[in-house]
């Protein structure tokens, strides 16, 4: 099993014909074969789009995101749209009643988010993102941007909010012959669809999920708030080995790092304080990122 | 996107909030007519930099004796007297660092009669993902010395953004702060007010500490943080023509050009990294082989050539910077680019310090080959870790 995607999963692109959307779109084709079904450009629709690395591989083109999504059957939409539409872009998923919605934009502002969030819940979408490096399910479906070939059929679900740490930890459990079941970035702004929680419990849930490992970084509470959640359904007898590590333990206080959502402010979100709550809810944290893999094979031995 | 407190000012009362009267100099010749605009016969005379704790702060140059960076005045000879000790001296606060902020503009503002000092801020609260406003009666004092000592006396309202600020919502505000009679009618309209700047105008956070109740019953703005959502400016022209670039580190600045996400920190070990989270897990590791990173540098996803070849200048520059730490996990970023925005970059500015490079990923047998073969004096490095120590290794052993 895996979580959110597999082989049947059918996506529609949000932005296929921009630069960034294109090239995803061919390598997720290529990924074994990832059922990209349909690009959406408001301008565009009735046209078609071709693969730059397989002439057969053409892509219908909707004018929205409903008209896609009833010509195809899609269950999910990955957004490559610029910053300035990608809060618009976002809500006409919603609103098409798109199941699941990954949003790869990094830099949208975070207003755009407050308004996407009121809406998301109301809504029965999940969204994954943004600023987010995607979802990936070994060999079946590759929804995003990271890189297929680092990846192997396995038993570890990666859960990171960083997406090249996410590679880190893939690369890491591959080479220690682990494998993935999947690969979930859930993105480095401060306001987002799909928290640490929300894919603890379905990595929890999935019977082919042996261990996890969960990596954070500076900023906010959502890793303390996966510790509590993952202590209560240690009571409930509902636990897996897992390793982790948080990022930005040398962060300087009031800078924001990068990611929107990595700044220690007012003296919360530094790396200590979550670190101490995970090891707290029996997760061996990593101080190095270069020892996930290794960390990870520790707890399994015991 | 930080601004001047007198900016910050000037924006809030656009919307209507009620803020002393005011005018900025930027030489003490400006102050004297300054304060003639105004009414007295209390002036307060305020360094404008982008660093709190102003008022307790101590110029550099001036005797230890000597006033803070806040001063009252009650007469027009000293207000100029103060404008010439002040401008164009370093004053040193609890947020400037050791190396504080010279101070090039002044606030001359009228005086007030306080009464009582609360604090009010909004920022987006992450957990509900909406604007939530932060009040506490205890206003005027470091508000995270309050949320340590007594945690009770702040309050958290976030607001719906379908609805904005509802008449519950202000009355909720107006107990919480206590306000009653003319002060209760001020806080009813201020708050949404509040609200609605910091929304039409993608503010990061607006801090008012302290907003005062006047002897009068009316409630104030004394003081204004403002600082905005980097990601919106595109869409504010008007907030843009505020920066104020001798408040920023000048590599950051060049950075920004490129879209480089950069920090400058005190290490001596520059890192180039793709990836916010990567980014700051390799200045972690250096920290943990001890040595100390002198910047988060994250050359983001899709980076060019001339993107890399910028961050690499950028890096070098820095003359704390005794070696380089180039760490690539390729998702988008293609390892065969890195390599060549390095070399040119080498070629360029030439290379007076040892440098680690580790790539990963995408392209990563093109990248490496394009590294040993420039001829280039690159120590290669196979994972993070071996990166890492490598790295310290060359800075400490050079040493």
């Amino acid at each position: 099993m895996s979580i959110l995607v597999n082989k049947d999963t059918k996506i529609i692109v949000q932005g296929l014909t921009g630069k960034t959307g294109t090239f995803h779109t061919e390598q997720a084709l290529q990924y074994y074969g990832t059922q990209m079904v349909a690009g959406v450009h408001p301008k565009k629709g009735g046209e078609s789009w071709t693969s730059g690395l397989d002439a057969d591989a053409k892509l219908p083109i909707f004018a929205t995101v409903g008209e896609a999504r009833e010509a195809t059957g899609a269950d999910a939409s990955v957004i490559y749209v610029p910053p300035a539409g990608a809060g618009a872009a976002i809500i006409e998923a919603i609103e098409a009643e798109v199941p699941f919605i990954v949003c790869i934009t990094e830099g949208i502002p975070v207003a755009d988010m407050v308004k996407v969030k009121a809406r998301l819940e109301k809504s029965k979408s999940r969204l994954l993102g943004p600023n987010c490096p995607g979802i990936l399910t070994p060999e079946e479906c590759k929804i995003g941007i990271m890189p297929g070939s680092i990846f192997k059929k396995g038993s570890v679900g990666v859960v990171s909010r960083s997406g090249t740490l996410t590679y880190e930890a893939v690369f890491q459990t591959s080479n220690a012959g682990l494998g993935q079941t999947t690969a979930v970035g859930i993105g480095g702004d401060p306001v987002k669809g799909t928290e640490f929680i929300d894919v603890l419990e379905m990595f929890l849930a999935d019977d082919e999920t042996q261990s996890i490992i969960m990596i954070g970084e500076i900023g906010g509470s959502a890793e303390e708030e996966a510790a509590q959640f993952l202590k209560d359904e240690a009571k409930k007898g509902r636990k897996k080995p897992m390793a982790g590590f948080i990022a930005g333990r040398t962060a300087p206080p009031g800078r924001t790092m990068g990611h929107a959502g990595a700044v220690i402010s007012g003296g919360k979100g530094g790396a200590e304080d979550k670190i101490a709550a995970m090891e707290e809810a029996g997760i061996k944290v990593s101080p190095s990122p270069a020892k996930l893999g290794e960390t990870l094979l520790e707890v399994l031995k015991g | 996107m930080n601004i001047h407190e007198y900016q910050a000012k000037a924006v809030l009362k656009e919307y209507g909030a009620p803020v002393a009267e005011g005018v900025a100099i930027f030489s003490a010749d400006e102050a004297e007519a300054a304060a003639k605009k105004l009414p007295g016969p209390l002036w307060v005379v305020k360094s404008q930099i982008h660093a709190g704790g102003r008022g307790k702060g101590k110029f550099k140059e001036l005797a230890a004796d000597a006033k803070g960076g806040v001063r009252l005045a009650f007469s027009l000879e000293e207000v100029t007297s103060h404008a010439k000790e002040m401008l164009g001296n370093t004053l040193v606060t609890k947020q400037t660092g050791d190396a504080g902020k010279v101070v090039n503009r002044l606030y001359i503002e009228d005086g007030a009669d306080i009464e009582r000092e609360l604090y009010l801020s909004i920022l987006v609260d992450r957990t509900v993902g909406r604007p939530a406003f932060v009040v506490s009666t205890e206003g005027g004092m470091d508000i995270e010395a309050v949320a340590e000592e007594t945690p009770e006396k702040i309050h958290n309202l976030p607001i719906d953004p379908d609805t904005g600020v509802t008449e519950a919502n202000a009355k909720q505000l107006c107990d919480w702060l206590k306000l009653d009679g003319v002060a209760r009618e001020d806080g009813m309209k201020l708050f949404p007010i509040l609200h609605k700047a910091f929304v039409e105008k993608d503010m990061a956070l607006l801090e008012v500490n302290p907003l005062i109740v006047m002897k009068d019953g009316r409630l104030r703005v004394l003081d204004a943080k403002v600082s905005f959502d980097g990601n919106a400016l595109f869409r504010h022209d008007d907030i843009m023509a505020l920066r104020d670039e001798t408040e920023e580190d000048a590599k950051e600045i060049e950075a920004s050009k490129y879209d480089l996400a950069y920090v400058a920190l005190d290490g001596d070990i520059g890192c180039m990294v793709n990836g916010a989270g990567l980014a700051m897990a390799t200045m972690d590791i250096i920290k943990l082989y001890g040595a100390e990173p002198a910047n988060f540098l994250d050359v983001g996803g899709g980076a060019s050539k001339e993107k890399v070849t910028a961050a690499f200048k950028i890096i070098t520059s820095d003359p704390n910077v005794k070696g380089i730490l180039v760490n690539i996990f390729g998702g988008i970023m293609r390892c065969d680019v890195i390599a060549e925005g390095v070399i040119a970059a080498v070629q360029e500015v030439g290379l007076k310090v040892p440098l680690v490079v580790r790539l990963e990923g995408t392209n990563v047998e093109l990248g490496k080959k394009i590294i040993n073969e420039s001829g280039l004096n690159v120590i290669a490095a196979d994972d993070l870790d071996d990166a890492a120590q490598k790295i310290v290794k060359a800075v400490k052993g050079g040493a």
